[in-house]
């Protein structure tokens, strides 16, 4: 179950009669392909893709949806916790696809992209540092920003900031 | 477990310390009442290991296929052979050493752990990490009119792409169409910043040449430029001066002649760095044909900026997807062929000539008009109104402390910063922050690329490799 989705859910924005603008803006990438994949389709659709020209994987980043759960998303996709969005760049077409992959809070597991795009690797460590979603047949599933001791994956929505306490007499304790 | 047993002794034999000083930080401490279904069960544990380089007995193959260079699995099939190097490899002949994250020619906080026998390089692994500062996290917590001031301390030498990225990101959100005025201004100063950065670059990668006499002249003519970026910001560096909607202020008087002066010094002046490094044998051995490349790997490792240019393939998003209005003005897209280190010399001192003619097209294109867009919902009142009337005070009070709401949605936006492609993904809720802010340093994906380039060369060469990929910290941590 492959759904499509050209261009934004706000792409009608640009005002008439500036063409020159909403073109240029087009041609940013601004408003590429959107595909939300199942993850047993994730690899078999990306591989697809670079077989069609998409030389490099842009980028790899992760989303935790955990306090925005009402998000528009097209029909027969159902929302789920995290978000793995992959940018797909074609240098001979000059053209972007994001691939948008839901994963469930309880089983933060997806595919590697390593054996695709080995440049994936830093990216995928990064997600798996900062989200906590593991990529299965990833050759050094290890963290790469934190060290290897810290506890928890900070970007995750219910991860609390923290606040030094202050080292002054009588100082309130963290708030 | 006999740490477990061991624990409570070593309490009770301690001298009591102020519970609140040895309190972790780690944040699980201080959480709010958790939202749904955030238990602590969620957060998988963390035993990955180390992160670091491992003695070759100690490595799998498949581990050590991934240090020397992932990219070897090529769509072609090319599998490389862990042992393709014509030396002797045994645990007793090779050491690890630390190179960095104090190592001066690292060029700020990179950890490398090397593997060499005698001098020449086996297995390089970068550890990064030492400058990670949240800045991802952060961003969730700042407006949108702050998020600028968040962005451009990432990448440090091109402070200004880093707000162009982020500016443009939440503008395509809103769906606002920009002044002409405010996009050649941009222009202007993202330019001038790419030729700054790449002279930084100069003297620093001079430095690595022990060309020290490089070094102090890149300074010097950077400062020039940085001079000017102070009179326009009011600061040499991390300048907030690219805003959501338009620029902070307009440009100063007499504008043109300062950035014609610029001009007419640096390029003359690049004659000189010819002379004094393309010139010279000693610098074309030590760069000719070190650290290659080749266009497959660039792309496999989605590598981008110079170090994909220097193979040969003509990527710049500024000519093959323009943003601002980089259609409109004529330059060259330098490209290399074999992907060494001369080359990559060659495309950045050659790229900061073609800044300086965009920079001269746009002193003459420079249009009049407004600085920042006329929209009431992003821009504040001008500061003479806000003396005069109570709306225009209230609206600026709202703008600054409530900030701006942009559209639910989601944007990828791309820009060519000096170092390749700088991306922004951007998702907003509605509110006033952004939900998620994801920046794609081009340093950080660069970085990749060190194990190939270093892998079979002299530890000598591994210093000029890592200068010529021109990681800055900053962006790589972020």
């Amino acid at each position: 179950m492959t759904t499509t989705v050209e261009g934004e859910p706000n792409s009608d924005a640009p005002a008439p009669g500036a063409a020159g603008g909403s073109s240029a803006r087009r041609r940013l990438g601004v408003a590429p392909e959107v595909l939300f994949v199942t993850r047993e389709q994730y690899v078999s659709v990306i591989g697809g893709l670079r077989d069609d020209g998409f030389e490099m994987c842009a980028d790899l980043c992760g989303v935790d949806y955990l306090t925005h759960p009402g998000r528009t998303l097209p029909d027969g996709v159902a929302p789920e916790r995290f978000e793995v969005v992959v940018n797909l760049l074609s240098l001979s077409q000059s053209r972007r696809v994001r691939i948008r992959v839901q994963i469930p809070a309880e089983d933060a597991v997806l595919d590697t992209l390593f054996a695709l795009y080995p440049g994936t690797e830093a990216m995928e460590r990064e997600v798996y540092d900062l989200f906590g979603v593991v990529f299965t047949g990833h050759p050094d599933m290890t963290r790469i920003l934190l060290p290897e001791e810290w506890e928890g994956h900070p970007l995750r929505k219910d991860y609390g900031i923290g606040r030094v306490p202050v080292q002054f007499k009588g100082a309130p304790g963290p708030r | 477990m006999t740490d477990n047993e061991r624990e409570p002794e070593a309490d009770e034999t301690a001298p009591h310390v102020d519970t609140v000083l040895a309190t972790p930080v780690s944040g699980a401490e201080y959480d709010e009442p958790s939202p749904v279904g955030t238990e602590r069960g969620l957060i998988i544990e963390t035993s990955e290991g180390a992160q670091e380089l491992f003695p070759r007995k100690d490595t799998g193959s498949e581990e050590i296929l991934r240090e020397a260079g992932a990219v070897l699995r090529l769509p072609e099939g090319v599998i490389l052979n862990g042992d393709d190097i014509d030396i002797e490899q045994t645990d007793d002949e090779t050491m690890i050493i630390n190179m960095g994250p104090q190592h001066p020619s690292t060029h700020g906080v990179l950890r490398l752990m090397i593997e060499l026998d005698g001098e020449t390089v086996l297995r390089t692994k970068p550890i990064i990490g030492y400058l990670h500062t949240g800045m991802e996290k952060t961003a969730e917590e700042l407006t949108y009119v702050q998020g600028s001031t968040n962005v451009t301390r990432m990448d440090y030498l091109s402070p200004l792409h880093n707000e162009l990225v982020l500016s443009l990101a939440v503008e395509a959100l809103l769906g606002i169409e920009m002044p002409a005025r405010s996009d050649w201004i941009r222009m202007l100063m993202v330019e001038l910043n790419r030729m700054s950065s790449h002279l930084m670059w100069m003297a620093t990668n001079g430095m690595d040449h022990a060309s020290t006499s490089m070094m102090i002249y890149g300074f010097r003519e950077r400062e020039m430029i940085l001079a000017f970026f102070e009179k326009t910001t009011g600061l040499r560096m991390n300048h907030n001066f690219i805003r959501p909607g338009g620029t902070a202020a307009d440009l100063p008087d007499g504008w043109e002649d300062d950035v014609t002066i610029i001009c007419d010094t640096v390029l003359p002046r690049l004659d000189e760095y010819d002379e004094l490094l393309t010139g010279q044998p000693l610098f074309r051995q030590r760069s000719e044909g070190i650290g290659n490349l080749s266009a497959e790997e660039a792309l496999a490792l989605a590598l981008t900026g110079p170090l994909l240019r220097s193979t040969g393939v003509p990527w710049d998003l500024r000519r093959a997807m323009p943003y601002l209005r980089y259609d409109e003005v004529e330059f060259d897209v330098i490209v290399g062929t074999f992907g060494d280190n001369f080359d990559r010399y060659s495309i950045r001192l050659n790229e900061i000539r073609e800044s300086i003619r965009i920079v001269r097209q746009i002193v003459e294109k420079m249009p009049a008009g407004d600085y920042r867009v006329q929209d009431k919902k992003v821009t504040p009142p001008p500061r003479g109104r806000i003396d005069e009337s109570m709306e225009a005070l209230i609206h600026h009070f709202k703008v600054f402390t409530e900030g701006f709401r942009v559209p639910e949605g989601e944007v990828y936006v791309a820009i060519e910063s000096p170092r390749g492609e700088l991306g922004c993904y951007l998702v907003s809720d509605g509110s006033p922050k952004p939900y998620r802010m994801h920046i794609r340093g081009p340093s950080f994906v660069n970085l990749q690329a060190l194990p190939l380039m270093m892998r079979g060369g002299l530890l000598a060469d591994a210093v000029v490799a890592c200068s010529s990929v021109d990681p800055v910290m900053g962006e790589v941590d972020r």
